[in-house]
């Protein structure tokens, strides 16, 4: 389980996180929503510890994040990153297998090959991306490789960030249905962070608005739209009207 | 308020110089606590070899040919003005071995290098690369740093030694194909005059200057702001910086090795 209590962050004079309170449950998907700037990814790399947070506390399993093992800690999640944040210098499969091949988790070379490319498999793609760089792939496969990248290790969380941003809507959807088959037959903990609402029907067991450095509204999938907020109502239906402030 | 306002304003850039150069010697100490603690990321560290030492070698020889030839033209006119001709292969080793086959390697090696690892490291911040080396449990300091400023610290030192000998090998070209000097005694002043010391103090200006020229680089591309912009100034930064910091160097090794 994951557990945010009061974490707070600024940047300057910019108060991202003002507080926010925020559980994931073991095993639930979770998905954050929020307009841009409101502090999702920043929320999302304060868990991870890529940012440290001024005041707070969080917690995975009841151990602070700041304290432990790092690479324990790390080993136990994957992420895919918006714009997937694979190597351009290696091949596919060794992005893929990329903590296979080195640290705690390092197996022999031809092992890590194949296990990258049953998980290339596993996101839709075929065997011959394995050689392939990068660069050569169009985004949408660049974004699968970088779900293969995220589950290779078999971690129990999975961060998803943005996960369907550019890419069009068949793609998108390509892409949130195996997030959300890889969660459920993994049996892992996920947040995905988005403003993309077929993901968050198509991904979330709850759903947790943030504004104003805060969480609005928190509930199950469900009950989103009739949860009667006013913040919540106004972003799930993309209204220029309403608490939200709109810049025309 | 209107008279103290320069002073201000130099109290701000003077805190602001101090602690770049805080945040730099932390940076250093660091990255060679990561060349001296496993991992040790091998690949990595063959890759850098291959691509600041192998593929330095043209740009290298050909800036050493050049000036070494120039030097030869440039004593042989000076010396002709008091009758002395004749140092020209002692004064273009001495030249080129002490001074201008380390620092033209370093400033090259500066343009070449500390550019492309500077716009490499701040490409994959911009894109998030370096929040995923983090991710998957990888230090960015261990697994793009140290193995840059090694192999820039060993490799350097190599390229200053064959830029020293195409550089005195450029002299040489001059002089006995235009100046009318004699092959075998060219190379015999040249071997005469050079000590040891001449060629330690190049070598160690060497490998100094690789080590600046891949910290700057790293540095910037690590610490590189957002966006386009962010990876121009970034590589823009590393290469002014580590050109300065290199021609400082040499002026303090010259100082250590040879002030009398």
């Amino acid at each position: 389980m994951i557990e945010l209590r009061d974490v707070h962050k600024a940047f300057g004079d910019n108060r991202v996180l003002q507080g926010v309170d925020l559980t994931i449950r073991k095993g639930s998907s979770l998905v954050i929503i929020g307009g841009s700037g409101t502090g999702k990814s920043v929320a999302l790399k304060c868990i991870l510890g890529l940012i440290r947070h001024d005041s707070g506390q969080i917690t995975v399993d009841g151990q602070d994040v700041g304290t432990g093992d790092r690479d324990a800690f790390l080993a136990r999640f994957g992420m895919l990153f918006q714009g997937a944040a694979l190597f351009d210098s290696l091949p596919v499969w060794q992005n893929v297998a990329f903590r296979l091949l080195r640290g705690r988790l390092k197996r022999p070379r031809d092992e890590a090959r194949e296990i990258a490319i049953e998980k290339l498999r596993r996101v839709g793609l075929k065997p011959d991306v394995a050689d392939r760089f990068p660069a050569e792939l169009s985004g949408g496969m660049q974004k699968r490789v970088g779900l293969a990248r995220a589950i290779a290790a078999e971690p129990e969380i999975i961060f998803f960030d943005e996960p369907t941003t550019g890419l069009d809507p068949i793609m998108a959807g390509v892409i949130n249905d195996l997030i959300r088959e890889i969660v459920t037959e993994m049996g892992a903990t996920a947040m995905t962070i988005t403003h993309d609402m077929s993901s968050v029907r198509a991904i979330a067991d709850n759903v947790a608005m943030l504004h104003d450095g805060v969480i609005k509204w928190t509930g199950p999938v469900a009950q989103m739209d009739a949860s009667g907020d006013p913040y919540l109502d106004q972003f799930i239906h993309g209204r220029a009207e309403g608490p939200i402030e709109a810049v025309r | 308020m209107i008279l103290t306002a320069p002073l201000a304003a130099l109290g701000r850039a003077t805190l602001a110089l101090l602690a770049s150069i805080g945040r730099v010697t932390l940076f250093a100490l660091e990255a060679l606590s990561h060349i001296l603690r496993p991992p040790f990321y091998a690949r990595e560290f063959a890759i850098a070899l291959l691509n600041i030492g192998w593929l330095s070698l043209p740009v290298v020889g050909l800036t050493a040919l050049f000036t070494g030839g120039a030097l030869a033209l440039q004593i042989y006119a000076g010396g002709a003005r008091f009758n002395a001709e004749a140092v020209v292969p002692q004064i273009v080793a001495i030249g080129m071995v002490r001074e201008l086959g380390p620092v033209l390697v370093g400033l090259m090696i500066a343009a070449r290098v500390t550019s492309s690892i500077a716009a490499e490291i701040a490409t994959m911040k911009v894109t998030e690369q370096i929040d995923a080396l983090v991710t998957l449990s990888t230090h960015p300091m261990k697994y793009l740093t140290a193995p840059r400023v090694l192999a820039a610290l060993l490799v350097v030192p190599a390229l200053v030694g064959v830029g020293d000998v195409i550089g005195i090998f450029g002299g040489y070209l001059v002089a006995t194909g235009s100046l009318g000097f004699n092959p075998a005694a060219y190379l015999k002043n040249t071997a005469d005059f050079l000590e040891a010391l001449d060629i330690i103090s190049s070598l160690a200006k060497g490998a100094v200057f690789g080590f600046i020229a891949a910290l700057m680089g790293c540095y910037f591309g690590m610490n590189s702001g957002r966006g386009a912009q962010g990876v121009g100034r970034a590589t823009k930064g590393s290469v002014e910086a580590a050109a300065v910091l290199i021609l400082a160097a040499n002026f303090i090794l010259t100082g250590v090795f040879f002030s009398v």
